[in-house]
């Protein structure tokens, strides 16, 4: 075998404390290498071209090149190869930079390991297999996860590229939380207004198939071949006959007994209902856990009055598996809840400001519809517990959010600007009425932002206080708040008759569930994981999975409006081609020494372990054996560092490569 | 404590720390320890002030002020503070290096009950609450103070006349002797 050896100087990076020359002269004389040589930087078109002239000079069958790290030039070298003949996996890098020129001071010294380095490589570089790149085919439909704004905006996108789409969401309606505000920031438009056309343009596209009271199942395959199961719960309602026109839920005799979610529970909804008017479909959905026909079996007024026989009692929860080839995770975020948290749990809750049970100390989503026009006050301003009209309302930020002894040390980015809006949407109606902020700094980065938060405090007068209130506690109707103005370094005492909370944006409920049965990951807090925080911040680490919206980390809306977008630009790359190239440095079993004792199955990352059986002439299993799925593997190697019989290899990094390398030391 | 490797010169602050075994960085000054403090109103600065002078080095302004001597040690602040910081034990701290500097106290009063209280502990091993007065009286000579109060606590149980006996008074001692400066 002849090996050429390739010494980058790379300027003065490895130069300075690597001498190179000496590098390149000592290595002519390894076992094997026919040609070693030096230059300033092999990865110019000059460099290049040596590499090249070399190869097909000299005849060589394999190349090294001393160099910066593969994760810099290991392409640029593999094509260089390739157009000189030889197979890209016959190139191997010697980091010479990162490892070596970087990291050292002395020259002797670093010169000395640059040639262990380059020894090593060489060795390993003769048992090198030539690798082919696998292909695998693309289903080109997309599955978006979550139907709130982030989600619809993906779902549109991808369909409005001609592709189809899959949208699932697990509440009745479309919408999300964006459905609930009443107005948003900076502008003050009013947010049903240019979220519901949205919503009707996802149900009317030809190229979208709408999955409302449905979940997530399963997921299988790889990248541009999965396969989703999904749970279609039992509305109880035939989807087909129903026309929406909501008498079964006007005429249900069920009012106080389950509370209306989507009015943050200030109102009742009867056993059959729709979220919202505008809810989009416009299908009821009947909740058995208060339904009087469940637990008797008697009322059906449902029945009775429907005039489409679209009620079905016995309706039961559906499998469907769709064909998917990219997935985009919209779930969104809900919001940290103050009261007490049973035991064990990791979430605290905030006992010096009641742990909830004062009625007028309300969170931010509850404002939010108390002040909305299609709210339960219809957009009066009316507290909770006596239905009047607050005259002094205090609004605290930061509860949960930046809070460690609560468990969130992380910012909640959008509380600073909807808090302004709050106070600024209260002024606009309660002209007399006080509004008072308290903040521990006022985060407006964004366009018009911080010009908002100063007109809430210049033009409608809301008084902003620097310092975290210590304590909420109740007297004769009113509710004491006690404060230190830190600025003006005073305590300060508000005798307010209601109280905002704005509270942490936190993950999901079911947010690391989710991302175990899809296979991503996510941090502390069940915020799913970006495969780089700056450079991959749509993609998710597992192929054909992004993400969009507050299931990454909180966002406001545009934010999440414009990952939705790059999220559906990210999936249609995807299906920009037939075929998916892969690297070809994945796991492989050796069928006859595998035991099948699946450690490998279990310590997996990617979960790209399967079982197969092995079946003998007459089709009978005689024994079961791991299996890789190329899709799925991302060439970790943690399957064959744990193998106990050494029967799973790693294509380009397997033993007797690994082992030659170690033994070049 | 450094990340670049530069030496610095040893600080009331890395005092504090080393007292408390914890940076006073943590403090992010948000202030809600000053506004739950009960005793605030008589403090001459604000707990979180006392925090951030120290933050920025103006130790004397911090080892003099009133309101590490007016500190009642409730904790209220240590509990809820969001970084998990602990204040009332950093006010110790404050306290104990005012002593050290030889910072004149202005509460000398409240620096004779301290004395008083850690006295008894020192003699019979836990507080015993009439010879804590009879001693912080002697100091200051305020010898009516609260006298009224005394039959009540007295019916209540709170004084017992005779201290409570403890097995392993040594141990105590042994305590005052290791941390007793000179």
């Amino acid at each position: 075998m002849k090996i050429g050896v390739f010494i980058c100087h790379c300027g003065e990076n490895i130069g300075r404390t690597v001498d190179c020359p000496r590098v390149s002269k000592a290595c002519q004389w390894l076992p094997g290498v026919e040609v070693s040589l030096d230059y300033k930087y092999m990865c110019s078109d000059p460099g290049q071209n040596m590499i090249k002239d070399e190869i097909r000079k000299k005849k060589l069958d394999a190349i090294v090149v001393g160099s910066c790290s593969p994760h810099m030039h290991e392409k640029t070298f593999r094509k260089a190869a390739v157009d000189a003949g030889i197979n890209p996996f016959l190139v191997e890098i010697a980091n010479l930079r990162e490892h070596c020129s970087w990291v050292h001071d002395d020259i002797d010294a670093a010169t000395d390991k640059a040639i262990d380095l380059v020894r090593m490589a060489v060795e390993k570089v003769k048992r090198n297999q030539p690798l082919t790149t696998i292909e695998v085919p693309v289903t080109k439909r997309t599955l978006v996860i979550g139907g709130g704004i982030a989600g619809i905006q993906a779902a549109l996108d991808v369909a409005n590229a001609g592709y189809e789409v899959v949208l699932v969401e697990k509440e009745p309606s479309i919408g999300g939380h964006m459905s609930q505000l009443s107005e948003t920031f900076p502008t003050l438009d009013c947010s049903q207004c240019i979220l519901t056309p949205r919503m009707v343009e996802v149900y009317q596209h030809p190229k979208i198939k709408l999955m409302t009271y449905s979940e997530v199942e399963k997921v299988e395959g790889f990248i541009g071949n999965f396969t989703v199961t999904i749970r279609k719960k039992a509305r109880h309602i035939d989807e087909s006959k129903c026309t929406g026109c909501g008498l079964c839920t006007t005429k249900c005799p069920v009012k106080k007994k389950a509370f209306n979610s989507f009015e943050e529970n200030l109102a009742y909804r009867p056993a059959v209902y729709v979220p919202f008017p505008q809810a989009v479909p416009n299908i009821p959905v009947i909740d058995e856990t208060v339904c009087t026909y469940y637990k008797t079996g008697k009322c059906q007024m449902c029945v009775k009055v429907c005039g489409r026989e679209a009620i079905s009692f016995d309706q039961q929860d559906t499998l469907v598996t769709e064909e998917i080839g990219a997935i985009i995770v919209a779930t969104g975020y809900k919001l940290y809840n103050i009261e007490k948290k049973p035991e064990g749990s990791m979430i605290k809750g905030y006992g010096e400001y009641g742990y909830g049970k004062y009625k007028d100390v309300v969170d931010g989503l509850q404002f939010e519809r108390i002040a909305s026009a299609s709210g339960p006050t219809s957009g009066e301003f009316k507290r909770p517990s006596d239905g009047k009209e607050p005259k002094k309302i205090v609004f605290i930020q930061c509860v949960g959010s930046r809070d460690d002894s609560k468990g969130f040390s992380y910012c909640s980015k959008i509380c600073c600007m909807y808090t302004a809006k709050h106070a600024m949407l209260y002024k606009h109606k309660v002209h007399d009425g006080e509004a008072y902020v308290f903040y521990m700094d006022i985060r407006s980065g964004g366009k018009m932002y911080e010009e908002f938060v100063r007109r809430a405090i210049e033009e409608d007068g809301v008084k902003y206080i620097r310092g975290r209130v210590s304590k909420i506690t109740e007297k004769n109707g009113k509710y004491i708040v006690k404060g230190e103005d830190t600025l003006a370094s005073m305590p300060i005492e508000i005798d307010a008759d209601m109280v905002v909370l704005a509270t942490a944006m936190i993950a999901q409920t079911e947010a690391s569930e989710l991302a175990q049965t899809i296979g991503i990951p996510y941090d502390k807090y069940g915020f799913y994981n970006e495969a780089h925080p700056k450079l991959r911040p749509i993609e998710s680490t597992t192929g054909g999975v992004f993400l969009a919206g507050a299931c990454q980390s909180p966002k406001d809306i545009p934010e999440s409006v414009a990952m939705a977008s790059a999220a559906a630009a990210k999936a249609m790359v995807l299906f920009g081609s037939d075929k998916l190239e892969r690297e070809p440095v994945v796991a492989k079993v050796n069928e006859l020494f595998c035991a099948g004792c699946f450690l490998c199955k279990k310590v997996c990352p990617y979960g790209a372990v399967e079982v197969k059986e092995m079946k003998d002439r007459n089709g009978v299993v005689y024994k079961e054996i791991a299996y890789v799925n190329e899709g799925l593997c991302q060439g970790c190697g943690t399957c064959t560092a744990s193998c106990p019989s050494k029967s799973i290899e790693l294509a380009g990094f397997n033993n007797e490569e690994v082992f030659a390398q170690i033994a070049a030391l | 404590m450094s990340s670049h490797n530069h030496q610095h010169a040893h600080t009331i602050a890395d005092d504090i720390a080393e007292k408390t075994f914890q940076d006073v960085s943590l403090c992010y000054q948000c202030g809600k320890c000053s506004a739950g403090c009960p005793v605030r109103y008589y403090m001459d600065i604000a707990p979180n002030k006392v925090v951030r002078l120290i933050q920025l080095g103006f130790y004397e302004e911090a080892l003099k002020s009133e309101t590490p001597w007016l500190c009642a040690g409730c904790q209220t602040c240590s509990t809820r503070c969001p970084q998990e910081f602990d204040l009332a034990k950093f006010m110790d701290a404050v306290r104990e290096l005012a002593l050290e500097k030889g910072v004149e106290i202005k509460h000398k009063d409240i620096l004779k009950f301290h004395e008083a209280f850690l006295n008894q502990i020192k003699r019979f091993g836990r507080s015993y609450e009439i010879g804590l007065i009879a001693e912080y009286k002697m100091k200051t000579m305020h010898l009516m103070q609260d006298v009224d109060s005394g039959p009540d606590m007295f019916m209540k149980g709170l004084l017992e006349v005779i201290p409570h006996k403890m097995k392993d008074k040594k141990s105590v001692k042994d305590i005052f002797k290791k941390t007793a400066k000179k």
